[in-house]
């Protein structure tokens, strides 16, 4: 290294790897992981987008987990929970179809009311 | 990018290992693996997070969650119902009341404190240097190297208001200046590492959380005073913080950050690290910097001051470790900033080891001027175990001891100094009323009287000869005037001795006589400690109301001298007890009581005659 520009690169790349650790995020997406979830899949599905927002490179996005929700008959579920926005939840979820919430959804902006769920305040 | 969701960090400071957080993290391994989670979830082992008494400690990221005395059999629940199904377990969680603790931020022990030099301790891996500069590091180096002048940086260190955080408290601006303007070439940074006051652990957990703040705030340092050359001297016993340390120095080697032409600039820097073989007076500059030279570690008359003659002749900045680690963060935040903190004559933040009968033992870092009752209830909760507070050691060997009274006192150099005790390099030890106060400074006294290194004779002599009348005074053969003895010897020791060792350590002595006087003269007149720790001032007697002559404590007595029967009940022959404690220890009803006083020695009961023949 040899000048500041190339330490504040190396920053920037490092930053990435650490944005877990940051409180500053534009969107969580929460998976529901009860038993029923799982046994639908629900792994599959959050390694999907995990894979999918890390192909992006989508720094502000934190994908969690969570328990049951209650919905079993629809499982797997995904919740998307945008700072002031309704929390929109979405059900029967494949790999393929997470994968689609990740691109429209969270990229783009734009619901993708064929699985929607509920959508809630 | 990896593919993480989360990241672990798990506190793996000293006090955390040696809980077992090593253990927790294999089995978090191998759990993880189970579940094939293995690439989803980052383990990091961080610094020292603080709160050493819930050790081992971890926090999860994103979700921000605090786990706390996590051991190994934990460890498949906490993955099972944490990472697989994603339900933050409860159990492990800080609770206050039935209110359970989730977040870091909400738990009273971090309210009131202010992280400066441990910003970073506890969240950044501190094995790699790519983390260190995620979070803003190298940055203050790089801005002073190409657009500041080495005076244009002492004047940011002294308008900041910073003092030398291991005890002195000399202003570290006017330090690094006398060394610019020292003449004499090449010039060198020493880091002053040899922690080693009882119940102190500020440098090892900063070194050990965070070596890349510490080797930045060394190469400033090395900046502003023309040394090209900076050692950082630290003590064997830490094994880890030199392991830290040096691969602090590899990492940023091949960064180029250290090395010849640094950030394309002049400026040449090179760093390695001494150990030292645990001599406490090495804490002393001149004895360290004799310990560098490979000499004997003994003190040398200052002036000429290391600044203008110090390691090989050449002039020397020694800087303690919080000192250098509080450096980077005054360059990037500004003198203002942290002049801001504090109050007029103590700038900034203070870290501090809390220790003794307080609630919550650990490492904490806290705006200078906030009032020891602060630090102590607030920051610390409180006494453990509902025990009543008796008084405060800070300092360590060379501090002293405070009482109630000054607990609304604010924690900065002068105060504590006029007080008789001293900031120190921050070790708090907080004792309840169940502490003797002459046993208290008896200890204290004993750790210098062995580090002493000899050279002058006030210290080498003159402790031994304080130390043996409080040896007396606690065995219950002081005589008349001892308590002023103690005192003309303090008072010279301090005044004739060589170096700061000898200079302080009697302080232990003095201040406890000054705010415990009337303990002392308990022992002397009275013969009697009241907490009943001075042995040959205490006696053991059975209750036999409350005796129900189970014979037990018979059983258990190294020496047979307690004797009796289920209807007469038992009792103590005080002649032969060795005061060992196992009756007390072992009666299933309290009636073994530990009273103070020397116990009435009366004729010796003839089954025991056979022991003094």
């Amino acid at each position: 290294m040899k000048t500041l520009e190339e330490l504040r690169k190396i920053r920037e790349k490092a930053q990435q790897d650490m944005k877990l650790r940051e409180s500053n995020t534009r969107v969580k997406v929460v998976v529901g992981m009860g038993t029923s979830g799982i046994a639908m899949g629900a792994r599959d599905v959050m390694k999907a987008i995990l894979d999918e927002v890390s192909k992006r490179g989508l720094a502000d996005v934190v994908v969690t987990q969570t328990g049951e929700k209650g919905l079993s008959s629809m499982e797997p579920v995904v919740d998307v929970i945008e700072e002031g926005k309704p929390v929109v939840t979405y059900g029967n979820m494949t790999p393929d179809k997470a994968r689609r919430i990740v691109a429209e959804h969270i990229v783009n902006g734009r619901i993708v009311n064929d699985y929607v769920v509920a959508a809630q305040r | 990018m990896s593919i993480n969701r989360t990241d672990v960090l798990l506190c793996c400071g000293s006090g955390c290992v040696s809980a077992g957080s090593l253990k927790v993290k294999e089995k978090m391994v191998e759990q993880l693996a189970k579940h094939g989670l293995t690439n989803e979830i980052n383990i990091i082992e961080t610094g020292c997070m603080g709160p050493c008494d819930y050790g081992p400690v971890m926090m999860v990221y994103p979700e921000g969650v605090f786990y706390k005395k996590v051991t190994p059999e934990d460890v498949p629940e906490l993955v099972e119902e944490h990472f697989v199904k994603g339900r933050p377990l409860h159990r492990l969680m800080i609770q206050e009341g039935n209110k359970v603790i989730a977040n870091k931020e909400d738990i009273p022990f971090y309210k009131k404190q202010v992280k400066v030099a441990l910003e970073n301790c506890g969240y950044i891996n501190p094995e790699k240097i790519e983390e260190y500069i995620a979070v803003g590091g190298y940055e203050a180096l790089g801005v002073a190297l190409t657009e500041k002048t080495p005076q244009d940086a002492i004047d940011v260190i002294k308008k900041s208001g910073l003092r030398g955080r291991g005890g002195g408290g000399f202003p570290t601006g006017l330090k690094w200046q006398f060394v610019h303007d020292a003449e004499g070439s090449p010039k060198y940074v020493v880091c002053n590492g040899d922690e080693g006051d009882p119940g102190a652990f500020m440098d090892r957990s900063l070194l050990e959380g965070d070596p890349h703040r510490v080797l930045e705030g060394m190469m400033l340092a090395g900046y502003a005073t023309g040394a090209s050359e900076g050692f950082f001297y630290i003590r064997a016993e830490y094994p880890l913080a030199i392991r830290r340390i040096r691969n602090a120095i590899k990492q940023a080697r091949e960064y180029g950050l250290i090395g010849k032409n640094i950030m394309g600039t002049e400026f040449c820097f090179d760093a390695e690290v001494r150990t030292g073989a645990g001599a406490f007076v090495c804490g002393e500059e001149t004895a360290l910097i004799k310990s560098i030279e490979g000499r004997r570690g003994q003190p040398i008359p200052k002036p000429p001051f290391p600044a203008n003659r110090g390691l090989r002749e050449n002039p020397t900045l020694v800087n303690n470790v919080e000192t250098l680690g509080n450096i980077p963060t005054i360059f990037r935040k500004g003198a203002e900033w942290f002049a801001g903190m504090g109050i007029e004559t103590s700038r900034g933040t203070k870290v501090f080891a809390l220790t003794g009968d307080v609630k919550n033992t650990g490492l904490v870092e806290v705006p200078m001027g906030i009032t020891l009752r602060e630090l102590i209830y607030d920051v610390g909760g409180g006494m453990a175990d509902g025990k009543k507070f008796k008084a405060v050691q800070l300092g360590g060997p060379s501090g002293g001891c405070l009482t109630e009274q000054h607990l609304d006192c604010s924690i900065d150099y002068e105060t504590l100094k006029n007080l008789g005790a001293m900031v120190g390099s921050g070790g708090v030890i907080v004792m309840a009323d169940n502490n003797c106060m002459v046993n208290v400074a008896k200890f204290f006294l004993e750790f210098s009287m062995e580090e002493s290194c000899g050279k002058c004779t006030p210290c080498r002599v003159g402790l031994k000869m304080m130390h043996t009348i409080l040896d007396r005074i606690c065995q219950g053969k002081g005589q008349e005037g001892d308590v002023e003895e103690l005192e003309r010897l303090g008072e010279t020791i301090k005044q004739t001795s060589l170096c700061g060792l000898g200079q302080t350590a009697p302080n232990p002595v003095l201040s406890t006589l000054r705010y415990f006087r009337h303990e002392y003269e308990e022992h002397l007149e009275k013969k009697s400690c009241s907490t009943c720790t001075c042995l040959n001032l205490m006696h053991f007697e059975i209750d036999k109301e409350k005796c129900i002559g189970c014979s037990l404590c018979a059983r258990k007595c190294p020496v047979s001298c307690i004797t009796g029967s289920r209807e007469e009940k038992f009792t103590i022959a005080q002649d032969p007890c060795v005061k060992c404690g196992n009756c007390f220890e072992v009666c299933p009803v309290k009636a073994v009581q530990k009273l103070p006083g020397m116990a009435e020695l009366t004729a010796v009961n003839s089954s025991f005659s056979s022991l003094y023949e």
